[in-house]
């Protein structure tokens, strides 16, 4: 059962990556990537990571995606006339090779490696969310901080970045 | 049982997709999008680590590259504001003004 659901996630999402990438309406390349948000997920509950779907659901598809759609409906965009770029055919021959070679690299790795503090009785018997809650606020504390100082800087920088620039005649008619 | 390696393959995919969307769309709102995408294959990759490795460290990075995902997409959305304010286009082939 739960091979199923991977078998679904995982390739719903690929297809709508690939759809995001390469449909022409910019809306359209969003709605796509909103499935592909939505069926990462769902590859997340999978995983035992119940936290990080709740916060893929919420900032991903609920503020990012929401920001990018607010931003193609205010500048009411055209269709790209020109679609891909003209070298595109030459990067699309060796990128499909390196591809194939990173996939067969990955399938016949064993990934045996030591085992952290962290087992999945545990992480089950209390919940993902409240280990995830102790590990942030005791060892990776420090990141939390930087992160929010992080997301400051983006506002702050986003709001200059974005304000109307002051018209210049009045700054004449002063001067 | 799901093997790791299929996790990994799934999110080596998407990220694959995400670069060639970068290199190949003239769109720059698109190209933001396909950025987005390999941030969630790399998300993939760190949450699968996390459950079959049984480290919770895995899981901690992925949401701290959420937040960056979210920071990233403001000042990206503002800069495309800004230029599209200047030159009506969001193509990446036209943005030049930094070239003299």
């Amino acid at each position: 059962m739960t091979g199923l659901f991977f078998v679904y996630f995982a390739l719903i999402s690929i297809a709508a990556g690939v759809m995001t990438v390469a449909l022409r309406h910019p809306v359209h390349c969003a709605l796509s990537l909103l499935v592909l948000l939505l069926h990462v997920s769902g590859l997340f509950i999978l995983l035992n990571a119940e936290f990080l779907w709740a916060v893929q659901v919420i900032v991903y598809v609920g503020a990012i995606l929401v920001l990018y759609l607010f931003v193609l409906m205010l500048l009411n965009l055209k269709t790209d006339e020109r679609y891909f770029h003209p070298s595109a055919p030459y990067i699309l021959g060796p990128a499909v090779l390196g591809a194939g070679y990173v996939l067969y690299l990955l399938l016949r790795s064993p990934f045996s490696g030591a085992k952290g503090d962290a087992p999945t009785t545990a992480v089950l018997q209390d919940g993902d969310t409240y280990a995830v809650g102790i590990k942030m606020f005791s060892d990776h504390l420090l990141q939390f901080e930087i992160v929010g100082i992080f997301l400051l800087g983006a506002i702050i920088g986003a709001i200059v970045l974005a304000k109307a620039p002051k018209p210049l005649e009045r700054d004449r008619e002063r001067l | 049982m799901i093997p790791l390696s299929a996790y990994t393959a799934v999110s080596a995919v998407l990220f694959m997709t995400g670069l060639l969307g970068v290199l190949v769309r003239r769109n720059f709102i698109i190209v933001l999008m396909s950025v987005e995408i390999m941030m969630n294959a790399a998300n993939i990759n760190l949450v699968a680590f996390s459950h079959y490795l049984e480290s919770m460290a895995g899981q901690l990075v992925a949401l701290f590259i959420i937040a960056i995902a979210a920071g990233e997409a403001a000042v990206g959305l503002a800069i495309i504001i800004v230029v599209f304010r200047g030159k009506i286009s969001t193509n990446v082939d036209e943005m030049n003004l930094l070239k003299w």
